[in-house]
């Protein structure tokens, strides 16, 4: 194959990933890394050094549009960093030490949540509660545009919610992806935020999530400038494309089909790794 | 509902102005990046005959250069400006990829600020350790 069909058909290859990542909420990094590696035979190091490049420029692309909503909390953001960042450190040194099949099954794992995650239905708003601890000290609070005005809200099991954004960054940092789901779990799930405010946030937060990693990934080398490029431009633009679109589609039938391709996926990369053809 | 805290706590539309800032400070950043990406790919593919290496095999920084597919990985971010000299396609993608790195620890640098003007010292200092854990970050990668 010459350079420029492979890097075409990469290109191509990342715009539906980007699409569809944006239209289901999973971002691109989890279709791309088990494409490149099972169908383009990329070494999965490369794979996830081309899909953190497209994580951070879709996170950093798509948060003006999600600022301006308001629903994003730039603190609650902030506060939870520390964790996801921490994690992303430890999650991108385990590179190097665990094996290639080890980072294949975690992410064929993480696959089929990502799957099962993206049907769950959120929790009722609850009204806000002030307990009078961590919470309340750290001021994570806020107010978001809902129907009849703003609605309050003020985060719950705070510690909770920061030791699953520290497992959220190390999942990014092992492979190379956003990890919107497991951000999300943390606060719509844990710290009952209002699921429009968690969404936007864990966007908010992903870029610099994945910067985090960037370092120690180029010290490792995972990062391939003629791979990265048509990687992170057609992601880049599939997710810009995909939430245009998301204003008006309904997205329902659209999800059932992507979480049937991401289960297909989850399964041949932990086949796949388990044989050791990965 | 009176809320000691609140008193304290600065105005939304504070924290709004400073998020629509950040925002479209991370955008400038993408586009940038985006661009020069997209012309370094453009002269990486002036020799669209050429065969491509082999991304099958991993090549650990340190390993002969000579056996390191056509289109080296990026090792270290001096190494970047280094490559820069010779003014190939591959050096100015890795030279976006860097702006695009650079943008969101720009957004904390820019939260940092914000949260100091607004007088939240709690938030400030926040801010200040998810910069240094992302400074240390790219002073693993220098």
């Amino acid at each position: 194959m010459t350079v420029l069909t492979f890097t075409l058909a990469l290109f191509g290859t990342s715009i539906i990933a980007g699409l569809l990542g944006a239209l289901t909420g999973l971002g691109g990094g989890v279709v791309v890394v088990p494409v490149l590696a099972l169908l383009f035979h990329v070494d999965i190091r490369y794979a996830i050094g081309a899909s953190l490049v497209s994580v951070i420029a879709t996170s950093s692309g798509a948060a003006a549009a999600y600022v301006r909503e308001g629903f994003s909390n730039i603190r609650i953001g902030m506060f939870l960093e520390i964790a996801t960042t921490l994690g992303a450190l430890v999650g991108a040194f385990l590179t190097a030490m665990v094996s290639t099949k080890a980072i294949g099954i975690v992410f064929g794992i993480v696959l089929l949540y990502s799957a099962v995650a993206s049907f769950r239905g959120h929790h009722e708003d609850v009204a806000p509660q002030h307990t009078g601890g961590l919470a309340d000290r750290l001021r994570l609070e806020g107010e978001y545009p809902a129907e009849g005005g703003l609605k309050a809200y003020v985060a719950q099991r705070v510690p909770a919610g920061f030791g699953i954004m520290f497992l959220a960054g190390g999942l990014s940092g092992l492979l190379g992806i956003g990890s919107g789901a497991v951000k999300v779990l943390a606060m719509d799930q844990a710290m009952r935020l209002p699921f429009k405010v968690s969404t936007t946030t864990s966007n908010f937060m992903i870029g610099v999530t994945a910067a985090a990693s960037a370092g120690v990934y180029i010290s490792h080398g995972y990062i391939l400038p003629s791979l990265a490029m048509p990687v992170m431009l057609g992601v880049l633009g599939g997710s810009l494309i995909g939430s245009r679109i998301l204003i008006r589609a309904r997205v329902s039938t659209l999800r059932l089909l992507f979480a049937i391709v991401i289960v297909a996926l989850g399964v041949e990369m932990i086949y796949s790794s388990l044989s050791g053809r990965l | 509902m009176a809320d000691p805290i609140q008193k304290h706590a600065p105005t939304a539309e504070q924290d709004q102005r400073l998020e629509v800032a950040i925002a479209m400070l991370l955008r400038t950043g993408v586009v940038f990046a985006a661009i020069l990406v997209a012309i370094g790919g453009v002269m990486t593919l002036r020799h669209p005959e050429a065969t491509v290496p082999n991304y099958k095999i991993f090549y650990a920084p340190g390993a002969a250069a000579s056996a390191a597919p056509a289109n080296t990985a990026m090792h270290s971010i001096a190494g970047v400006f280094r490559h820069l000299r010779d003014g190939s396609g591959a050096s100015i993608i890795a030279l976006g990829l860097l702006v695009l790195i650079a943008t969101p620890i720009a957004r904390v640098v820019f939260a940092v600020i914000g949260f100091a003007r607004e007088h939240d010292s709690l938030y400030t200092v926040i801010s200040l350790i998810v910069l240094a854990i992302l400074v240390f970050s790219v002073v693993h990668g220098r």
